[in-house]
């Protein structure tokens, strides 16, 4: 049983009067232990997939299956539970709470899930260590690099053990090589055995992923097949689809 | 344990911005003071008020009056006899609604004396045992004079503690309180004999002043000065200086005999009255003063109707006595201690609100700044109720902070208006008003939270996060 399951997934949005197509009809199955890339021009509804995909919207329509929970009708406080215990966020411009210490942003989704204090910095030690930043536990995040600032961030979502990852654009705002080291960073996680889950416009970040998802107006436009693909990436491939004129 | 560290999250947002929270909290300050402060000065005035009740006497007293005879009865004036020793006598034996039947006989101007020291005396009086209750004067050593002494017309008195300080001093030379009991003193050039003294009457404060005046005549060297420690305006000095003796010897031995053959004192040596009868020489039985109290205050008006019945046997008929009772000057001081007590609701009621808008303007400042910190929290698994009762925990932090605050500002405030003005009226501040005044900025914490609490709960987390 595949672990996040899409069945014709719409989102719509009404702005005075113009209907706009976020989401339009998108089936998907992700399992457990994917690296996984989506990819496509800006506005083409990446962003939002990702956003339902982990449960911080719901879709217009369609069923969305979690593990065994259909998201598509959870309440909020499920929902909110679900995303403390089972999904873990990188973003694009990190969101770290700038008046805590490296190691109490970390701390921030073990609060929401009642751990004690003591074992929270345990944990939040642990996953710092897993990033290389455990030696900058007591800085505010002003006082960071961007590099630093997102490895604190994947430090924090890696922090409650989710079933997966998803980082939108997390090195949009970091230089190549910072980038980089990130995308290793999501690698190594993958190789551990970890859902990862990746929403990019850089075609070379999308070549370091098994999978690739294409997403064109709110629609899989075109998916490489990860076991044909094997390990080289297919540039040419999502050049060319890129190239195709939008309709 | 999630609450516990969201209000962590919750302080620490308002130390950092600590200079907007304490311009915020300045607000709440301002409200509790002039709470706390209001009710220090309602305090000091009910306080100063039920003191001055405890001097008229309390409002179950009623004072038995002389009056002109009604129109109807003008033509009897002449058999009046007047408010009379023989009205205290029948109002004891048989007016069953009053607890207290005390006559008073004064003589102005007396002299007491011990050896070669002399006591001014405020009031010299024939009493019976009533008037302790009526005056609520205690025994402080010896005791009261036995009805049988009255019956006698002895030579007894009971003193104030003024009286004593000025005939004896304040201490025996042990240093313990000097009793003055058993010692035979002059009251206008007749002995007689202290068989008790009253407890000292006096307030809070005039009680501090007179132990801090003592300690320092302690610690001084030399002779010794006696002083009396208040003004003779003060409530209590009159008590104080104050020379009982039974009523009898007052009348028998201070009132000057006069020959005369009225109805008023024929009707002391017979009840027949004629005037053949030979010229009879009787001390005048006049009452200075005569006052009664009612069992129980809901009777007033019963027992009122049974001192007339029986005083009109004893008048002959004729009316000529009234009665006045507090109860005007006692709505008259309850009103105006209602009114002080709204003035007070409105001023701190105010002052609240205006606190309590600028903690919600701050609150609703913070939440827009916060609304992609707030989407983080949302993303990271946040419920609604656990960012609204965050937000929540920060307002009623920041009003508990302004009322913990208004505290020793309310001391501050109480202490300059007592300075200031300096009257009888004191204002004190009671642990009730500080209870009620943090109870009071709780309230304003948690209602001015509300709103804003309630718009940060329902934020949607994908609105928060791309909000820029
Ligand atoms: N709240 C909203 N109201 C109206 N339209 C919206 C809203 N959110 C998204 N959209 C529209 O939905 C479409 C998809 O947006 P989305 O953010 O998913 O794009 P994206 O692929 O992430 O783009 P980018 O690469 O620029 O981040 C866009 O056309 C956008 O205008
Ligand atoms: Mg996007």
């Amino acid at each position: 049983m595949a672990l996040l399951e899409l069945r014709d997934i719409h989102k719509t949005y009404h702005l005075g009067g113009e209907t706009i197509r976020a989401l339009d009809g998108v089936s998907l199955d992700i399992d457990s232990g994917e690296f996984i890339s989506i990819i496509g021009p800006s506005g083409s509804g990446k962003s939002t997939l990702m956003h339902i995909l982990g449960c911080l919207d719901s879709p217009t329509s369609g069923t969305l299956r979690l593990d065994d929970t259909m998201i598509h009708d959870a309440s909020s406080r499920q929902l909110a539970s679900i995303r403390n215990k089972k999904i873990g966020f990188v973003f694009q411009f990190f969101n770290l709470l700038p008046k805590l210490t490296v190691r109490q942003n970390v701390e921030l989704p073990m609060i929401y899930s009642g751990h004690s204090g003591k074992e929270r910095r345990e944990r939040a030690m642990t996953a710092l260590r897993r990033v290389n930043m455990e030696d900058r536990s007591k800085h505010r995040p002003s006082q960071l690099s961007g590099g630093q600032q997102q490895r604190t961030a994947i430090a924090r979502a890696l922090v409650n053990d989710p079933r997966i990852i998803f980082a939108d654009e997390p090195t949009g705002n970091l230089d190549s090589h910072t980038g980089e080291l990130i995308l290793e960073m999501f690698d190594q996680l993958h190789n551990e055995g970890r859902t990862v889950m990746l929403v990019t416009h850089d075609p070379e970040i999308a070549a370091v992923t098994p999978r690739r998802i294409e997403i064109r107006d709110g629609k899989i436009a075109n998916e490489a097949d990860p076991t044909l693909a094997g390990k080289a990436p297919r540039f040419e491939q999502i050049t060319n689809s890129e190239a195709k004129p939008t309709t | 344990m999630i609450l516990i560290n969201t209000v962590t999250i919750g302080l620490r947002e308002i130390a950092s911005h600590w200079f907007r929270s304490l311009l915020t909290i300045i607000g709440v300050v301002l409200g509790i003071v002039s709470l706390v402060t209001m009710s220090a000065i309602v305090q000091g005035m009910e306080n100063a008020m039920k003191e001055r009740m405890v001097a008229y006497g309390g409002a179950d007293k009623i004072n038995i009056d002389q009056e002109d005879p009604p129109d109807y009865q003008e033509h009897k004036r002449d058999y009046s006899p007047g408010i009379t020793v023989q009205d205290a006598y029948a109002l004891k034996r048989n007016a069953t609604l009053l607890k207290v039947v005390s006559p008073e006989m004064y003589v102005s101007r007396a002299r007491a004396s011990y050896q070669d020291k002399r006591a001014y005396v405020s009031s010299f009086m024939g009493v019976w045992e009533d008037v302790m209750e009526l005056e609520a004067h205690v025994i402080k050593f010896g005791r009261f004079f036995h009805p049988v002494e009255d019956l006698q017309a002895k030579n007894v008195c009971v003193i104030g503690a003024d009286i004593r300080d000025q005939l004896f001093g304040v201490t025996a030379p042990g240093g313990e309180p000097l009793n003055p009991v058993g010692k035979s003193i002059n009251i206008n050039f007749r002995p007689f004999t202290i068989v008790g003294m009253y407890e000292r009457m006096e307030s809070e404060a005039d009680r501090k002043k007179r132990e801090y005046k003592l300690a320092m005549q302690n610690t001084r060297s030399g002779p010794k000065r006696e002083s009396s420690f208040y003004s003779r305006g003060s409530r209590y000095w009159r008590k104080n200086n104050t020379i009982h003796i039974p009523l009898n010897t007052m009348w028998m031995k201070f009132r000057m005999a006069s020959a005369s053959t009225s109805s008023s004192s024929s009707r002391f040596s017979s009840q027949s009255s004629s005037s053949s009868e030979p010229t009879v020489y009787v001390p005048d039985p006049t009452l200075s003063d005569f006052d009664a109290k009612v069992v129980d205050l809901e009777l007033m008006d019963k027992a009122l109707a049974q001192i007339r019945n029986i005083m009109i046997q004893t008048h002959n008929g004729i009316e000529d006595f009234g009665f006045q009772t507090q109860e005007s000057a006692i709505t008259n001081i309850n009103q105006r201690l209602a009114n002080a007590k709204i003035i007070r609701g409105i001023i701190a009621a105010l002052s609240l609100i205006v606190g309590g808008v600028g903690i919600m303007n701050i609150m609703l400042a913070s939440i827009n700044e916060r609304i992609r910190e707030i989407g983080t929290f949302k993303a990271m698994g946040a419920t609604g109720l656990v960012v609204f009762l965050q937000i929540i925990m920060e307002s009623l932090s920041l009003a508990l902070l302004g009322g913990l605050a208004g505290i020793p500002a309310s001391y501050g405030a109480v202490w300059v208006l007592t300075e200031l003005l300096p009257n009888e009226n004191t204002p004190i501040i009671t642990s009730q008003a500080l209870m009620i005044g943090i109870a009071f900025s709780a309230c304003v914490g948690l209602l001015a939270g509300l709103f804003p609490a309630f718009k940060a709960s329902r934020l949607d987390p994908i609105e928060a996060l791309r909000y820029e």
